[in-house]
């Protein structure tokens, strides 16, 4: 697992002095922040819509067992095999199993988060099986050696000049002199390199948006249709999908559908929905002769029930790191793990510990555009506050600060001790930044002071003037 | 002297007001009067607890909050100049004793009577115009639990508007967050500083020449920012109570006082 979650504000500095990733996080506000809204816009019943999609959620994360009972059944019935898997390890064994058994010898990809959460390239290029990632943004990443920095568009901190380079540098078999200025040439160049692939692969590998209880079905939603290639060219297609992304019926999955591309791209619906029930059945044109499911749970259950169960209602659109102001300045990769921006700030430390990712519930402004724009409504600075609790009663947070917030503490619950030290101490401050009124700096407040001033205090403070007052 | 036509109203004057800019809780003061109120500022009150509810101190939060339950439960609505104390006191102190049955209804009908200064004078006493001059060219940055807490957004821009010589332009992302998060703006210095930096682009791009908003810890972050990019010559900051109540003799936040001087 690549996790620097610990070194956090080292990252973000870093990313914060990386030219070019500024440029492209620019591009995330101007690309995604517009579209967003005028979809909604035009949709009244948006609102209603959200509210429908996480009653829908909460109602099957109340009855999870159930449904997923019903899931397996439903699938085993359309002749699919379920793997339960309960951490990392487990999930990338089923799959390394699969390859082996059939003598694999590459695999093409969906985009899947699960597998980057579970390593799944890694491990398969290691048992000597090539991962070939197929959405036209993995691909990029994969090339230069990357992990995304966004959960929908995992290249989103390359920028197009980048893109191309990197294709020169790989695709040499190609005449150097080609024209590769426009995006649609990228996206041509890219597709006529893959097409070679989806046809000499072994194994399909796709990720999921949505299981149907019901009918023991998985759905991906696309742009590209590349995952369509994934899952009906070779002959095994692997499912991996975590716990959460079952949903009771089809009626279901079309409500929350109706706010998944608005809030992530500001389509009405993605180009490609993409529904898979078992291998293909006698008389059906193609499809795959095994379908395999792995249900990776890692860490999820234990959230049911806690107070980040609605963590559980997340349906990945990334409109949250999308509205982020914390995100915009640092980019993905700062958060040094799988999910970024604020879904991963309150996911992250669920997967790898608060102990290790402890910085991402922090770094948040708790501005609350992150949960005005979920589609599921999911409370987002609400559940970083919860782990900021989990921190404090560990005693994980940083000792000075601790040591701050209880000095603070006690003369905020002593109101006549709190009024002498503020009048004493804005008197001594109002009298030092009298003459400029603010200050470039004062001790203790480097962090304040190394980037701009501090206004000064006018003196007296206003519970001291309010006891002068002259009276009428 | 009915209670509807003249409330009892307390002031909570915030820790940063109460510290740094007096002159804003004179100015809520003189407002809330202008509206009716009786207006009365309880000595035993320090802060709304942010800093430890925010801080994952749950417990101390709570010990402040009861306080405030002690101190303010004998007026008739309690009155924050800040959307940040007042999302606090209205939305997350009831939050702080979901699971305690005996202070529930208490930490309720608190909320229930607690409002920002602001949306107050406007949705509850039906405040449409003050009595007020300022020749400025004002924008206005929408503080972030003001806007999406307490749905604060349209009012304070109701009232500048009867404002004498004051017109209003807006700044683009006047939604987006300045950076300021509390503690977040020391403990992640680098970031906030990315983030304001960006707000004061915004604010310097609309030319106007006076910065208002609802909160000063939004404010002095704002303030600081513009002040240490060059921009302090040209663009003045004020919390909007004091537009709003016509009290703008004092210094900008920020600046000296040079009248006292002389
Ligand atoms: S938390 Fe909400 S906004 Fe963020 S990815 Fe999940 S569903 Fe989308």
């Amino acid at each position: 697992m690549f996790l620097t979650t610990e070194t956090f504000k080292e990252n973000a500095v870093e990313a914060l002095g990386n030219e070019q990733l500024q440029r492209a996080m620019h591009n995330v506000e101007a690309g995604f922040i517009g579209k967003r809204k005028a979809a909604a816009d035009r949709l009244p019943e948006f609102d209603q819509l959200r509210a429908n999609a996480r009653d829908i959620k909460n109602h099957t994360l109340a009855h999870l067992d159930l449904y997923l009972e019903a899931y397996e059944a439903n699938l085993t019935a359309a002749g699919g095999l379920l793997h339960f898997a309960r951490n990392s390890e487990e999930a990338r064994s089923v799959v390394l199993d699969i390859c082996k058994r059939v003598n694999a010898r590459t695999v093409t990809k969906g985009k899947s988060m699960i597998s980057e959460e579970i390593n799944l390239n890694e491990a398969l290029s290691a048992a000597g099986v090539d991962p070939i990632e197929t959405d036209l943004g993995e691909y990029i990443i994969q090339l230069r050696g990357e992990h995304p920095s966004h959960i929908i568009a995992p290249a989103v901190h390359v920028l197009k000049e980048q893109v191309e380079a990197d294709f020169r540098r790989v695709h040499t078999h190609l005449a150097p002199e080609r024209n590769l200025d426009e995006p649609e040439s990228l996206l041509g160049e890219a597709r006529a390199v893959l097409r070679d692939k989806f046809l000499k692969s072994d194994i399909g590998v796709t990720g999921a948006n949505f299981l149907i209880a019901e009918t023991g079905t998985s759905i991906i939603v696309t742009n590209e249709g590349n995952g369509d290639l994934t899952q009906t060219l070779p002959r095994i297609h692997i499912v991996i999908a975590s716990i959460e992304k079952l949903v009771p019926t089809l009626d279901d999955v079309s409500q929350i559908l109706r706010v998944l591309a608005r809030s992530a791209t500001g389509q009405d619906f993605s180009v490609y929905t993409t529904l898979s029930t078992g291998p293909r059945r006698p008389g059906d044109p193609d499809g795959p002769e095994e379908y395999h499911v792995i249900l990776l749970d890692n860490g999820r259950s234990s959230m049911l029930g806690s107070e980040f169960q609605d963590m559980l209602r997340c349906i990945r659109c990334g409109a949250c790191m999308n509205h982020c102001p914390v995100y915009h300045a640092v980019g993905g990769h700062a958060y040094g793990s799988v999910y970024p921006g604020p879904m991963g700030a309150v996911l992250t430390p669920s997967l790898f510990g608060v102990d290790k990712a402890g910085h991402l519930p922090n770094a948040s402004t708790f501005c609350g555009r992150c949960e005005s724009v979920c589609p599921m409504m999911i409370p987002l600075p609400k559940m970083m506050r919860h782990w900021r609790e989990r921190e404090f009663e560990r005693n994980l947070s940083p000792a000075t600060f601790r040591a701050g917030l209880s000095v603070w503490a006690f003369f905020a619950t002593r109101p006549w001790l709190y009024h002498l030290a503020t009048r004493i101490g804005m008197l001594v401050l109002g009298f030092a930044g009298k003459a400029r009124g603010r200050f470039s700096w004062l001790p203790l407040a480097g962090g304040w002071t190394k980037y701009r001033d501090l206004p000064a205090p006018a003196g007296a403070t206003f519970q001291a003037a309010w006891a002068k007052r002259p009276r009428t | 002297m009915s209670a509807a036509k003249h409330p009892r109203v307390a002031l909570f004057v915030t820790c940063l007001v109460d510290m740094f800019r007096p002159s804003v809780g004179f100015a809520a003061v003189k407002l809330l009067e202008e509206a009716g109120c009786v207006v009365d500022v309880p000595a035993g009150q320090t802060c709304c607890g942010q800093p430890a509810f925010n801080s994952g101190d749950r417990a101390t939060a709570r010990a402040i909050a009861t306080r405030i339950l002690d101190t303010f439960e004998a007026y008739d609505y309690v009155v924050a100049p800040s959307g940040s104390c007042g999302g606090m006191l209205k939305s997350h102190v009831p939050e702080l004793f979901a699971d305690d049955p005996m202070q529930a209804a208490r930490a309720n009908a608190f909320a229930a009577k607690t409002f920002e200064l602001v949306s107050f004078l406007t949705d509850v006493r039906g405040m449409r115009e003050v009595n007020a001059s300022l020749a400025a060219t004002a924008t206005y940055h929408d503080s972030c639990s003001g806007l999406r807490e307490l749905g604060i957004k349209r009012q304070p821009r109701a009232l500048l508007k009867s404002v004498t010589g004051l017109s209003l332009t807006e700044m683009g992302d006047s939604e987006v967050c300045c950076g300021f998060g509390g503690t977040f703006c020391v403990k992640y210095s680098d970031i906030s500083n990315k983030i304001v930096g960006k707000k004061a682009e915004d604010i310097a791009a609309t030319g106007a020449d006076l910065l208002l908003a609802g909160d000063m810890g939004c404010l002095m972050n704002m303030a600081g920012k513009l002040q240490r990019e060059g921009y302090g010559e040209r663009i003045k900051v004020r919390h909007v109570a004091e537009v709003l109540a016509g009290m703008t003799d004092g210094p900008p936040i920020g600046e000296a006082d040079h009248g006292a001087e002389n």
